[in-house]
């Protein structure tokens, strides 16, 4: 009863991120809105292997990168339609992800962490001195004023079902992150999702209770890359132009591990509350006083939350909820 | 029903184990005795597969046991608890008994609903069940060491190799703990490792014991015989 309830939720919620893009025709909600979805769904995937597993990912931008790249490629090989781009980048990341699961997730704490941020500078490095995808310079990508697939009309001013493309990235995105809300609350209630927690326990029992770690891991890691590279894969579209620097920043990764952290780790309504609150202000503060303040707010809510409330959000409503009790 | 060949065990320039070999029959009570740091934990570390670079050669039921991880060696039915209780700390305890028994057990037969009947009869057993919903981490030292034995019978092992179950426990909890494991042996014909420092529990559990000196087995006898042995009287009290 209460699963269907979600699931019907959750259609609700499609229905409605449909009827807004039909109601409102400003394009800076939108515009803002997948932002913010973005940054959500990064957090939900960083939360697959570093909330549920235990393994603390700087990667996270890696993927991101490496999806947005993929896409590009493929639009510069066969000007691939917006979705195969998409899926492009979220095939490309899981496999790279396997093997790069398969080299690191030997190493524990800090060493992993380390790990992955290597990845992160390698994979920029690559990019960077890849003239076919504009190298520094980066590339652009031109989205046309109307879209059609099949036959339907998807973007267009007349008759479309989206009158323009944030709208329609908006709407896209809003499917994706439902989606990623779907993954991880199945996992969460899986049997894969109680092999996690006890590895992220204590590994060494795990395995002597019949857990197969290192598989349960790369399965999480390749979930988690291909969520990040499907994500990434919006990016160059969303932006129109794509270069190394902001692709692979650092920025993406912290926010990625800040806002799960922030939100609770636990479940899957941490990264979203972490997203929608650290998400929202850094779209205030952009637009207000500047886009470079967005870490210290990220930092400063990180440092609070690390000391006050270490179990983020989550925990907080967790303790309110019991006094009230 | 185990055998090990010629097991040897080096940590750098440390020989933990050296040239062990031991058979242990099925559904035999095993005491494993020795001074701290003679190697009891390596082995059982191989025989776990928590260690694996290991040389020589562990059998189970007659398989080689080398090639195989430790969560592979669970599900063939070998189980241990730690010396130091690692618990599922995130989890309550019946939570922590549902691990080995979804991940362990190889019984196609049971549903979800067979598990849980599972997990609250061994908590029952242990004295555990109206702990069962209590989260792990905050449990007492003793309640720790009755969650990891808990843990170690919900794999429903034919091999059970209890590391230190009973440190720290009080006298009537160390007879409580060794009812459970006689039941364990005798009706469903498990096979038991126990290492133990409390001679009392060793002595009166086993039927056979083993004492590891130095990495080697210096003697292997009856528990009237073995504390006889003079190398056994050395090795806890020097020359």
């Amino acid at each position: 009863m209460k699963s269907n309830r979600f699931y019907l939720i959750m259609l609700a919620l499609v229905i409605l991120s449909y009827l807004v893009t039909a109601l409102i025709d400003n394009q800076y909600p939108f515009f803002a809105g997948f932002a913010i979805l973005q940054l959500m769904v990064m957090a939900l995937a960083w939360n697959i292997l570093g909330g549920y597993g235990g393994y603390v990912n700087f990667g996270s931008a890696a993927f991101f990168g490496l999806g947005a790249y993929a896409a590009i490629v493929s639009y510069q090989l066969f000007a691939a339609p917006l979705i195969v781009q998409v899926l492009v980048g979220g095939f490309f990341c899981a496999l790279l992800g396997l093997a790069t699961g398969y080299l690191t997730l030997r190493l524990r704490g800090v060493y992993f962490a380390i790990a992955t941020l290597a990845l992160l500078v390698v994979s920029e490095t690559l990019i960077h001195n890849w003239d076919y995808v504009g190298g520094a310079a980066g590339a652009y990508i031109l989205p046309s004023r109307t879209l059609s697939f099949l036959g339907v009309l998807f973007v267009g001013q007349d008759g479309g079902l989206f009158s323009n493309n944030k709208e329609f990235l908006f709407f896209l995105m809003c499917i994706l992150t439902f989606l990623t809300i779907i993954i991880c609350r199945t996992i969460e209630n899986s049997k894969y999702g109680r092999g996690l927690a006890a590895l992220r326990d204590n590994e060494e029992a795990a395995e002597s209770m019949g857990v197969p770690t290192l598989k349960l891991k790369l399965i999480a890691t390749m979930i988690s890359a291909a969520l990040m590279g499907i994500n990434g894969g919006f990016f160059p579209y969303y932006m129109t132009f794509v270069e190394p620097t902001s692709a692979f920043s650092l920025d993406i990764s912290i926010n990625a591990l800040a806002m799960p952290l922030i939100g609770g780790t636990a479940s899957w309504l941490g990264p979203v509350l972490g997203a929608v609150v650290l998400g929202t202000l850094q779209q205030i503060a952009t637009v207000t006083i500047s886009s470079e303040i967005n870490l210290l707010i990220v930092g400063l809510f990180l440092v609070l939350f690390v000391i006050f409330a270490p179990e983020g959000f989550l925990g907080l409503i967790k303790k309110f909820g019991k006094r009230r009790d | 029903m185990l055998e090990i060949k010629n097991l040897t065990k080096s940590f750098g320039g440390f020989t933990a184990l050296s040239n062990v070999n031991l058979d242990v029959r099925s559904g035999e009570r095993l005491g494993l005795i020795g001074p701290n740091g003679s190697g009891k934990t390596t082995l059982i570390n191989c025989i776990s597969g928590t260690i694996r670079n290991y040389t020589g050669d562990v059998q189970f039921n007659g398989a080689s046991l080398n090639d195989l991880k430790a969560y592979q060696r669970a599900r063939m039915g070998i189980a241990r608890s730690f010396q130091i209780p690692k618990p599922f700390q995130s989890m309550t305890i019946k939570q922590n008994l549902m691990v080995p028994l979804e991940y362990a057990v190889q019984d196609n037969n049971l549903d979800q609903h067979g598990l849980d009947d599972e997990a609250d009869r061994i908590l029952v057993l242990l004295g555990l069940a109206d702990k069962a919903d209590d989260i792990s981490s905050n449990l007492t030292q003793i309640e720790m060491r009755k969650l990891e034995l808990a843990r170690a019978m919900a794999v429903k092992p034919k091999l059970l190799i209890s590391d230190e179950a009973m440190a720290g426990l009080s006298s009537t909890e160390v007879d409580d703990i060794l009812k459970i494991l006689v039941e364990l042996n005798e009706t469903a014909k498990i096979t038991i490792i126990m290492i133990e420092h409390i001679m009392r529990a060793v002595m009166s559990f086993s039927e056979r014991v083993i004492c590891l000196d130095a990495g080697k087995i210096i003697a292997n006898a009856t528990p009237q015989e073995v504390i006889k042995v003079p190398a056994v009287e050395r090795a806890y009290l020097g020359e």
